[in-house]
């Protein structure tokens, strides 16, 4: 709120009270000042300041004549602590794309296999081999129709797959040399190349009258609702958030998704026509199961994990401690990186993707200290190892075997207490053994739940629960991705379950099921 | 350091590895820099007879085919014979011989088909100091539509006559080059021998298109779209150039005409192979054109290190495979061997199965787990999995011993046998009875 307040203010203040030609916002500090060096703000933009950053103590100066207020070293949870060129390598593409030569060689190493593990390691079962063997021969865009055929959401999945996990673990080449086909960054290349053109690779089918609604625009809803109109059907595609993408839009690590990919992506992706997106609107709020059911043929769910799960440790409630996914979507809406306050020791607790995208990004933002805590065995973290190894590389410490017991502070979080954990038969427990971590940011990365799901739908374990491919113990009801019992919490997955149920709704819907 | 001083037909050099004719060889600032790097010799860009020069084009003079990584793996070339006046070349070539004596310095020649352009080109380079001349007799690809290089290469009458003329008019030993661009290689071989050549060089260029531009649909080298065929070079060509030396190599009418191996020659492996089958040296010029000079460093060192290892002199590899170069009608057949795939070292790619399967003989089974097992009553032997399989050593064909059953045939494994007495040969020698 601050933040803007500052924006909002500068503008009035400029061309009210000063009416300078020149002018700019200095991408350190935030102060706005004329170009030629002196400031320009009234004696409130500089009230407004303080208030933001707190104290202005800090060293250096940057092209706009402005004092670098803050630093790593600032105390507190402040923005700015990094100088701007910094910011903009931070937060650039993570891998950057490869060339047309660098893929023509990364493509010749393909061997090409029978039956190849690449294909049976994906999630959505992309012909990998025929794709790459499509980019060494020159025709990147019959290599994205190969892809887009199994996964439309192929130009994500290319950055955020963990591959290592996937298609790359089981590529023979890992087996032989440790080196597997670059098949993420293959992907993109051959996916890129198509959606730079600016065409759809497909067509839709002749309309078939019927109707189906498709509630969350995440992969899992993208997906479906694509193949749902690819085969004629009309689909209103709705999200309760302001804009359509789901966690490619709200929950990715900002550098790997860089220049707004998430929005051009769906912009591609609606280009087939036919779906209707209506955001801001959230099931149980604005739509209820029963009236989709009654004015649609069809209902797809997918509306991911948007609850979070609490930390149950004593002091949670301080301020400064905050769920680490609110911070990663904040922090992807941001387009000025700079604007945001971190902490300076920054813990974040959990082991999954969700912690690590927190604790990377919190380092990138400048923070000093960040430390992952994880209460299991480094092991059995659900980030992948090249995803722990890229925080380790980033310098973000990880503590395995110990979970939180209290949150100490004076109004803010000022530390956090843990105690190691032992591994026994009836489930983890506590030992008595603690040590303080230094914090004025927590981020609670400990796993999402289901949240607002219809009560008419049986769940299993704490998801809706579905049999083959996504139907909902509800008629009409199909569900995918994060919400729906199985699966791995994977973008990939979701896409691929979103298809299948897409695929089963079309059946159904044309009596050929 | 094994000793690579080389005596080719009389002509001496500090090592076996000579630039061929060629652009690397067109003038004296080039000669210059490849003795410097350490080539033993050169073989001048081909002189024209007296006269205005001829013309190149003015558009590009190479086709090439790339391999990954774009690396070169043929090239091919439309350039004609030096495009210098001919008393440049000379001036060039006396300078450098003198600066160079220890290097060999061989004169290519292409002139009309007749006797008095023969004696007079002779006459020309008389006191130059080069150590022989080359007769082109092979590029394939302009100058023939002058009646001149392959042209001459392959018609056998015109180059024995031709080589004769030479012999007559000149002492200096002379090389007859080769075009492959014939049905067989040894009838133009044994012509070059009856005229009197002291040796052979072969390959010279293949007459190939190397692609077609797709959008403006010319062969390239596109000249203002339009294309001419080249002649073709580099690793492409070196199984067709070790044929071809093997041929004449074993041939008996022709088996003592010395060789000078060319084709495809890129490192001192290659380099290797031509000197086993039967040439004297080799002369390169693709990897020159490819690498630069520096190469020749490589191929001293690598050929050195080999002859080392082998205990052999360099007089001792050269012709060291030619016996073993047979008649397919003179090999064992009762030689059985199964491949066998070692399953420690395989990486699981299947695709030895995907080839066996599609393309050969069902002999290998793909087991849970991806576990690739040959079927030894089905193998043939045929190896096509060896060469699919990337992982180099993981399949190997192990030989049945003399007396093993062979699961394929029921058969035991038999003592040496032929086609020649086989009973499947309408055409057997039969035993006495």
């Amino acid at each position: 709120m601050v933040r803007l307040l500052i924006r909002d203010g500068v503008w009035g203040e400029k061309r009210q009270l000063h009416g300078v030609q020149e002018w700019g916002k200095c991408p350190k500090t935030g102060q706005v000042r004329t170009k030629r060096g002196h400031s320009c703000l009234p004696k409130i933009y500089r009230l407004i300041k303080k208030i933001a950053c707190g104290s202005l103590h800090g060293k250096g100066h940057c092209h706009w004549g402005c004092t670098l207020s803050n630093s790593p070293l600032t105390p507190g949870v402040v923005p700015g602590r990094l100088p701007a060129a910094v910011y903009r390598d931070n937060f650039a593409d993570k891998e950057p794309a490869l060339d047309r030569h660098e893929a023509h060689v990364a493509a010749d190493r393909c061997y090409f296999c029978h039956d190849a593990p690449c294909i049976t390691a994906c999630p959505t079962s992309i012909d990998i081999p025929l794709f790459i063997r499509q980019i060494a021969t020159g025709t990147p865009e019959a290599a994205a129709r190969t892809i887009f055929q199994q996964n439309i959401l192929g130009g994500m999945c290319a950055r955020v797959c963990p591959t290592e996990q996937l298609c790359e673990e089981a590529c023979v080449r890992e087996a032989a040399e440790g080196k597997p086909v670059e098949i993420g960054r293959l992907q993109r290349f051959a996916t890129d190349s198509l959606m730079a053109q600016g065409v759809h690779p497909f067509t839709r089918s002749a309309p078939t009258g019927k109707r189906v609604a498709v509630v969350g625009a995440g992969p899992a809803g993208l997906s479906a609702a694509h193949r749902l109109a690819l085969h004629g059907h009309e689909v209103t595609l709705y999200d309760a958030r302001p804009k359509a993408g789901g966690l490619n839009e709200y929950g990715i690590a900002a550098y790997k998704t860089p220049d707004d990919f998430a929005q051009a992506e769906v912009t591609w992706l609606l280009s087939i026509g036919g779906i209707r997106v209506e955001t801001g609107r959230a099931l149980g709020r604005d739509l209820s199961l029963d009236d989709l059911r009654s004015s649609f043929d069809a209902v797809f769910l997918g509306i991911g994990l948007s609850g979070v799960n609490a930390l149950r440790a004593q002091g949670e409630g301080r301020s400064n401690v905050r769920d680490a996914v609110e911070f990663i979507a904040e922090l992807r809406q941001a387009f000025d990186k700079s604007s945001l306050p971190i902490g300076r020791d920054v813990v974040v607790i959990g082991g999954g993707m969700t912690a690590v995208d927190a604790a990377v990004q919190s380092k990138l933002l400048g923070a000093e200290t960040v430390t992952i805590v994880y209460r299991r065995t480094q092991d059995q973290m659900s980030a992948s190892g090249y995803e722990q190894h890229h925080a380790t590389s980033k310098g973000v410490r990880i503590i395995t075997g110990a979970a939180p017991v209290q949150v100490l502070g004076n109004g803010a979080v000022e530390a956090v207490e843990f105690a190691y954990t032992a591994e026994e038969p009836d489930g983890l427990h506590l030992t008595p053994e603690t040590f303080m971590l230094k914090a004025d940011q927590v981020f609670k990365a400990i796993g999402q739940t289901l949240q607002g799901a219809p009560e008419a739908l049986k769940l299993v374990g704490r998801k809706i629960a579905v049999t083959g491919a996504g139907r909902t113990s509800v008629p009409g009801v199909w569900a995918g991705g994060d919400c729906a019992a199985g699966g791995n919490d994977l973008t990939v997955t979701a896409v691929a379950e979103g298809r299948d149920a897409a695929e089963d709704i079309h059946a159904t819907l044309m009596g050929t099921a | 350091m094994a000793d690579l001083r080389s005596d080719f037909i009389g002509i001496k050099s500090p090592n076996p590895f000579w630039l061929a004719s060629a652009p690397p060889t067109d003038k004296e600032y080039n000669v210059r820099r490849a003795f410097e790097a350490g080539w033993g010799g050169v073989v001048w860009k081909t002189l024209g007879a007296e006269g205005p020069p001829i013309v190149n084009v003015n558009g590009p003079r190479y086709g090439a085919v790339w391999g990954a990584d774009r690396r070169l793996l043929g090239l091919n070339n439309i350039e004609l014979i030096t495009d210098r006046p001919l008393e440049v070349n000379l001036r060039e070539i006396k300078q450098v011989k003198r600066d160079w004596p220890d290097r060999a310095m061989i004169i290519s020649l292409m002139v009309p088909c007749d006797e008095e352009s023969w004696k007079d080109i002779l006459a020309r380079i008389e006191d130059t100091g080069a150590d022989g001349v080359e007769l082109n007799f092979g590029c394939p690809h302009g100058m023939v539509e002058r009646g001149m290089g392959s042209a001459v290469g392959q018609v056998p009458e015109y180059i024995e006559m031709v080589t004769r003329w030479v012999k007559q008019y000149s002492r200096m030993p002379c090389i007859v080059k080769l075009t492959p661009n014939v049905t067989s290689i040894l009838p133009p071989a044994m012509a070059a021998h009856r005229g009197g050549a002291d040796a052979v060089s072969l390959i010279n260029t293949v007459k190939s298109i190397t692609n077609v531009d797709l959008d403006h649909f010319s062969p390239f080298p596109m000249i203002d779209g339009k294309g001419s065929h080249g002649g073709y070079c580099g690793p492409a060509v070196k199984p067709i150039a070790l044929n071809m030396v093997a041929e004449i190599a074993r041939n008996p009418e022709t088996r003592n005409l010395p060789i000078s191996g060319i084709g495809g020659v890129t490192t001192w492996r290659d380099a290797a192979e031509f000197l086993a089958l039967g040439a004297g040296n080799v002369q390169v010029c693709t990897a020159a054109m490819t690498y630069g000079f520096k190469i020749v460093q490589e191929m001293i060192s690598g050929l050195s290190q080999y002859l080392d290892e082998k205990d052999m002199a360099l007089s001792g590899l050269i012709g060291r495979a030619v016996p073993n170069f047979v008649e397919w009608q003179d090999l064992n057949l009762n030689y059985v061997t199964k491949a066998r795939i070692n399953p420690d070292a395989c990486i699981g790619c299947g695709r030895c199965y995907a080839a066996c399967e599609d393309t050969s003989h069902q002999a290998i089974a793909m087991k849970p787990g991806r576990v690739f097992e040959v079927i030894d009553a089905e193998c043939v032997a045929c190896n096509l999995c060896v060469n699919v399989c990337p992982v180099e050593d993981c399949i190997t064909m192990e030989e049945l011993p003399q007396g093993a059953l062979d699961p394929r045939t029921g058969r035991r494994v038999a003592g040496y046998g032929n086609w020649t007495e086989h009973p499947n040969n309408p055409a057997a020698v039969k035993a006495a009875e």
